[in-house]
């Protein structure tokens, strides 16, 4: 192993193993020793040293590979003497920042799962489920054709279903995991079609070869025909993994699943799996700009309308579950507006302060007994310290408090969204920050100031979850660092760094450029005030009384999209099962064997009386036999 | 040697055989059957020695040896099969034979 491409192919390689390794021993080791304490302790160590390891394996990559680089393992599907799909590893910016937020945050969550975990009879199973997670996880950003990011796109849906509903013991949480699954069931449906076009027009799903060849240029009205097909078929995947309208249904529901699967799977990693699917296809759709605009607009549609129906959610979970359906939205806002680098930064502060928030929440949850209700909360700063200083730094974060990180992301964002003068978008992106900070203070409010109106006695939850709480609030506070814009001093580091693959317009240096971006600052930061401050006196003193009038049970009701789901979709879909089950299977085919099978049966009723059991009538066929064979034999003659 | 034409023997043959057959349709009797079996296979030779006869070669003849051989044999068969039949049902009237019916 003396040439660097050896060694980088054996760390990604093992990078990529020790997840898949992991989740065979896990559910080897659960299936044999159950509930046993030593297992449990095996289980937790090993899993989170594995993800360590996998880590470390992405982060040496990080720093050894100069701009880009390709590792092949084998040859996987042969298409014909000129195409083929391999089994390798595309290591770029965009796949490297991205897999070093999956690993990184990924082991911080394995510890605190460990924790959060404790004592669960499935304790080995829901390891097994993460670590192949992982593994699918890493197979979507890391490889190098369409084939390998379908094959993880798909194994990350499987494992978020299995963790869903991991406690299937419960109706509830079983409905919830097939609702997520079937719904991106949709949207893979378009990532297919994607494909199929994808490889009609260029007859290869390489990644670097596609994009190679459209930069290329020189492509037929045909081929931009198919083009624009793969990026309508890209958007709708994009809409169904990372939960935007209309696909974005299944994550609210998707808090069924323990806490640690939610930070990970339903916050950080895999929803923003659309966001890099198409910064990863940026060129396919700077070709098409007009589906850019339409992108932009859902994302912006879709940061409004989930964050207004988060002011209503009394469940923890699902106030951050509609927060983390508006976030993507901004994501893609930024996406629509050519500003990938924007949406990729606002990804990695998101996985930071989600994920803390996400995991506070749990701690809360845990310290609560299981309560989710923040009606049933309050007052349990003094309880638990450490989680109320924690979330304090995420809610600021996200609020966009400035320096924390969310301050820095979504400024750029808003940056974008205002030069890109759309009113509506504009509209849209302001009035979302706004919201956004006033029903995370809300959250805030409501959980850990005023009266405790629970039931339980709180307290503090262990050292393996406040620690990772602690963590990662530091990294909330300082990620910012990695792009805080030049115009204020900043150096930029990841535009400079994912320039090399996306492409985003250069921001302008003029001293005018520098007072207009302190303006929108200064807006937006007072925007983020405005709104946890009105939280503040909202809920300063709750004591359960909540929006009266008539016009907020629209939003109390998440806009009855589900209902009209329901009544639309489910229901129709639902009786053509049933037209079809009663109707082509009961009746044609049921109907046609069933029919060969009794007239075979009337017939052989009539041919069994030729079977008497008397020899002699026997012989007399023989006989009568013979003599028509005579008798032939003679009129042939 | 008075010569007999071969229609003759032919004719001879097919009788003794239509006997056979017919008693083999109509007889109740187990062993009679039997009988008539021997009877057919009786017929049977007799054609097989006529035309050794008329081809003047020994093919006919030998193949008789091997029917003789054949009905020895499934004539001991058959009157085992008999005995045992006897013993179960106290008679052998073959239409009481009949547990293969359909």
């Amino acid at each position: 192993m003396d040439n660097p491409t050896e060694i980088l192919s054996f760390v990604m390689g093992a990078a990529a193993l020790m997840p898949l390794l992991g989740a065979c021993l896990w559910f080897w080791i659960g299936k044999k020793f159950g509930n046993e304490k030593v297992a449990e302790k095996i289980v937790s160590v090993g899993a989170v040293s594995f993800m360590a390891v996998s880590f470390f394996c992405v982060l040496y990559t990080f720093l050894n590979v100069e701009g880009s680089a390709r590792v092949t393992f084998f040859e996987w599907i042969r298409f014909n003497s000129k195409s083929a799909v391999n089994f390798a590893f595309l290591l770029d910016p965009l796949s490297l920042t991205l897999g070093l937020v999956v690993t990184g945050i990924g082991t911080l969550i394995h510890l605190y799962a460990s924790g959060y975990m404790h004592g669960d009879p499935g304790f080995g199973r829901f390891f097994t489920y993460l670590n192949l997670f992982v593994f699918s996880m890493l197979m979507l950003t890391f490889s190098d054709s369409l084939v390998g990011v379908f094959l993880g796109w798909e194994g990350v849906g499987l494992c978020s279903y299995f963790l869903i509903s991991f406690w299937f013991s419960e109706e509830e949480n079983a409905n919830a995991g097939k609702k997520a699954f079937i719904v991106n069931r949709i949207g893979d449906l378009g990532f297919l079609i994607a494909m199929c076009a994808l490889f009609k027009v260029f007859g290869t799903l390489n990644i670097p070869e596609l994009l190679a060849a459209v930069q290329a240029g020189s492509l037929t009205p045909d081929q931009l025909f198919w083009i624009k097909i793969a990026c309508f078929g890209l958007v709708l995947g994009a809409t169904g993994k990372s939960a935007q309208i209309p696909l974005y249904v299944w994550l609210p529901d998707a808090m069924a699943g323990p806490t640690p699967v939610s930070a990970l799977i339903h916050a950080a990693t895999m929803v923003t799996a659309g966001v890099y699917l198409t910064c990863r296809m940026q060129p396919l759709f700077l070709l098409n700009l007009e589906i850019l605009e339409i992108l932009a607009f859902i994302g912006g549609l879709t940061a409004i309308f989930a964050a207004s129906i988060a002011i209503f959610q009394n469940d923890i979970k699902k106030v951050l579950a509609y927060s983390t359906i508006s976030q993507l939205g901004f994501m893609f806002l930024a996406v629509g507006l050519i500003a990938p680098v924007a949406a990729f930064f606002h990804l990695i502060t998101h996985a930071c302060f989600k994920a803390l928030l996400f995991l506070g929440a749990g701690s809360v949850i845990h310290g609560l007994h299981h309560e989710q209700d923040m009606r049933h909360m309050g007052g349990i700063r003094k309880k638990m310290p450490l989680t109320f200083w924690t979330v304090t730094i995420g809610v600021f974060a996200i609020a966009g408090i400035p320096p924390l990180s969310g301050f820095v992301s979504k400024d750029e964002i808003l940056h974008f969204t205002w030069h890109s003068h759309r009113w509506w978008l504009i509209m849209f992106a302001f009035t979302t920050a706004f919201l956004t900070s006033f029903y995370m203070g809300r959250l805030w409010v409501m959980t850990f100031f005023g009266k405790f109106r629970g039931h339980h006695e709180a307290h503090e939850s262990p050292v393996s979850m406040t620690a990772v709480l602690i963590v990662l609030a530091i990294l909330s506070a300082i990620a910012g660092a990695l792009n805080w814009p030049e115009l204020w001093g900043g150096s930029e580091r990841l535009n400079e760094y994912l320039r090399a693959v996306v492409s985003q317009a250069a921001g302008e240096h003029t001293e005018e450029a520098f007072y207009s971006s302190l303006k929108l600052a200064g807006i937006s930061s007072l925007v983020g005030i405005a709104g946890l401050t009105l939280a503040w006196f909202r809920y300063r003193n709750f004591a359960g009384e909540e929006f009266k009038a008539p016009i907020f049970r629209i939003f109390k009701n998440k806009y009855y999209i589900d209902e009209i789901y329901d009544f639309a979709v489910v229901q129709n879909l639902k009786r053509i099962g049933y037209a079809l089950w009663k109707g082509v299977d009961g009746f044609v085919i049921d109907g046609f064997l069933n029919g060969c099978a009794s007239v075979s049966t009337k017939a052989s009723l009539r041919f069994r009386r030729l079977q008497t059991g008397m020899t002699q009538q026997y012989a007399l066929w023989v006989w009568i036999g013979f003599l028509l064979l005579l008798f032939g034999a003679w009129s042939l003659r | 040697m008075m010569s007999v034409p071969i229609s003759y023997l032919l004719f001879l043959s097919f009788g003794v055989f239509c006997f056979g057959a017919c008693g083999f349709l109509i007889r109740k009797n187990a062993l009679s059957l039997l009988i008539c079996l021997e009877l057919m296979l009786s017929g049977v030779n007799i054609a097989f020695v006529s035309f050794s006869r008329l081809h003047q070669n020994e093919a006919g003849n030998i193949l008789y040896f091997l029917v003789i051989t054949v009905a020895a044999c499934e004539s001991a068969v058959g009157l085992a099969l008999i005995l045992n039949f006897f013993r179960i049902k106290k008679n052998i009237r073959l239409e009481e034979a009949n547990a293969l019916e359909g």
